[in-house]
């Protein structure tokens, strides 16, 4: 039977899923409309603003809209496959939040003054090896795609599937070695502990944040998760003058929707992870405040930090033209991946040298 | 019963069902598809037996890279169904049969040596499986094996780029 410590703690991991969740979605949801508002303000237009004040109900009405819509299977399709693709793009990139800590400590509920002794961890899970589970779910959200594009039963679909499985593949070592200068400073796979390894401050105002340590780790990720998430300069996968709209060509109403969803989470599970890994996560140099407040400025200071990738996402989309697939993959093997393998061996020599 | 107990036995029985229906299936791409759900089967029972790192490890590179370019290649040559699911013949069956007549020889023969032998099971300390002591070992223990398979992969990638040059000169 269920006895009251049980139902405490089952209460408390559902509470972080739903606060975590929802405000992951919700940022899904009002990143499309930024895209919209960022891009029409690049390019000197108004952008959407006819929906609620100021267009911020727009998200809303494009949900409403697509749920609305006539769901087509194209007669050439795999069925089953061609249902489940959309599903394996989205649950990888929603699933990486589990492990992503967005505060320092957890506070009480009754802190807030509710009735209830619970304690909200700012993590849904804490795992020793966080960081390879990221990784892992990043591999992972390679199928979706793949079997978009298979499974469409349609030329261009196929194409895009697999200009996107060779670019995800080839970005992923690139990724990878990136990151592993982190860990090697660091001595740890567990995301809190990185972020905690980064509180402080040098000569008493800069940040002893990762990026001042590896500001070439930081580059390569950043280069290597435009790629990973296929956004412009490296959207080659769905370029729209060669493949239409790459592997999710074939897809209508919600399911469209859900590989759209996909990609936002994705973009904002890697900003989370850069903000994480090499600009510090939650730490705030100096706060001192008692919790909750502690609690909410943190996690408004990470959330502050992932908008700035995020911004920086849609930035570079609309300025930046397009690369040739043969430079993208140039870039990757021959560049990319020889300058992060020298960057590591570099930081290996110093960290055993006692250097660093 | 705990709830590792439950996931555990969940994982093993979709292990198996996975893993038959690789052999089941007939159109290739599915049969991938089973054996990637397969992996991750096992992934999960690596996670119950404290394995997190191997966990996370047969996920990264056997369900996120393998399988992803054997998917690459299954979608890419496009092979046609086989018209009959098993291969059959006299030779064939034969074959099979003494094979798997060895094979589950060879399991009972392991797991009663494990169960009679009256040897007690050490619980294992804290720390086992981490990545810690996964590194440990690899580096002081098996240093040897260790970079010898690294030697082993170097040469097979140096051989498919000779291979994949050869062709390429005999073209133009």
């Amino acid at each position: 039977m269920m006895d009251a410590a049980m139902l405490k703690e089952i209460g408390e991991i559902v509470l972080r899923m739903l606060v975590i969740f929802t405000a992951l979605f919700t940022g899904v949801g009002y990143m499309t409309l930024v895209e919209r508002k960022v891009s029409a303000w690049m390019q000197d237009r108004i952008g959407p603003n006819r929906v609620g004040p100021a267009g911020l109900l727009q998200p809303l009405a494009d949900g409403l809209k697509h749920l609305m819509k006539e769901d087509i299977t194209p007669p050439g399709a795999h069925r089953a496959i061609f249902i489940m693709a959309p599903v394996l793009v989205l649950i990888p990139a929603v699933a990486s939040f589990a492990v992503i800590p967005i505060a320092g400590e957890g506070f009480n509920l009754q802190d807030l003054g509710l009735p209830w002794d619970w304690t909200f961890l700012p993590y849904i899970a804490d795992v020793e090896v966080g960081l390879l589970i990221l990784l892992g779910l990043a591999s992972l959200e390679v199928y979706g795609v793949v079997l978009a594009g298979w499974s469409s039963g349609s030329k261009y679909p196929a194409m895009g599937a697999l200009r996107s499985t060779a670019q995800m593949i080839s970005y992923e070592l690139a990724l990878g070695l990136a990151i592993l200068p982190v860990i090697l400073t660091t001595g740890s796979l567990r995301l809190q502990t990185i972020v905690e390894y980064q509180g402080g401050t040098w000569f008493g105002f800069l940040p002893q944040w990762n990026v001042f340590i590896h500001p070439f780790g930081c580059l390569f990720l950043l280069i290597s998760i435009f790629a990973e998430t296929k956004r412009l300069p490296f959207d080659l996968p769905e370029a729209e003058p060669e493949l239409v709209a790459g592997y999710h060509t074939e897809y209508s109403a919600m399911k469209f929707v859900m590989f759209y969803m996909g990609e936002y989470s994705a973009m904002i599970a890697n900003s989370a992870l850069m903000a994480t890994l090499f600009f510090g996560g939650w730490q705030v140099p100096g706060l001192d405040l008692p919790q909750p407040w502690m609690f909410l400025v943190q996690a408004l200071a990470f959330a502050t930090k992932t908008f700035f990738f995020l911004f920086l996402f849609v930035w570079v989309r609309w300025t930046l033209p397009r690369f040739r697939y043969d430079q993208l993959m140039d870039l990757g093997w021959k560049v990319l991946l020889e300058l992060a393998f020298i960057n590591l061996l570099i930081v290996a020599a110093l960290v055993a040298a006692g250097v660093m | 019963m705990s709830l590792e107990t439950l996931l555990a036995s969940f994982a093993t029985v979709m292990a198996l069902v996975s893993a038959l229906l690789v052999v089941w299936q007939r159109s290739a791409v599915v049969s991938a598809l089973f054996l990637v759900l397969n992996l991750g089967s096992v992934a999960i029972l690596f996670l119950t037996l404290g394995g997190e790192f191997l966990a996370a490890v047969q996920v990264i590179v056997y369900a996120g890279a393998i399988m992803v370019l054997f998917l690459f290649v299954i979608m890419l040559l496009n092979p046609a169904p086989p018209k009959q699911r098993f291969a059959s013949g006299p030779v064939v069956t034969g074959l099979t049969f003494g094979l798997g007549v060895v094979f589950v020889a060879a399991l009972v023969r392991g797991v009663m040596s494990l169960a009679g032998s009256g040897q007690e099971m050490s619980a294992v300390g804290p720390g086992y499986g981490s990545t810690r002591s996964i590194g440990e070992l690899l580096f002081t223990d098996y240093l040897y094996p260790f970079e010898l398979t690294g030697v082993l992969l170097l040469v097979a990638m140096v051989g498919a780029v000779v291979l994949a040059r050869r062709q390429h000169h005999e073209e133009v």
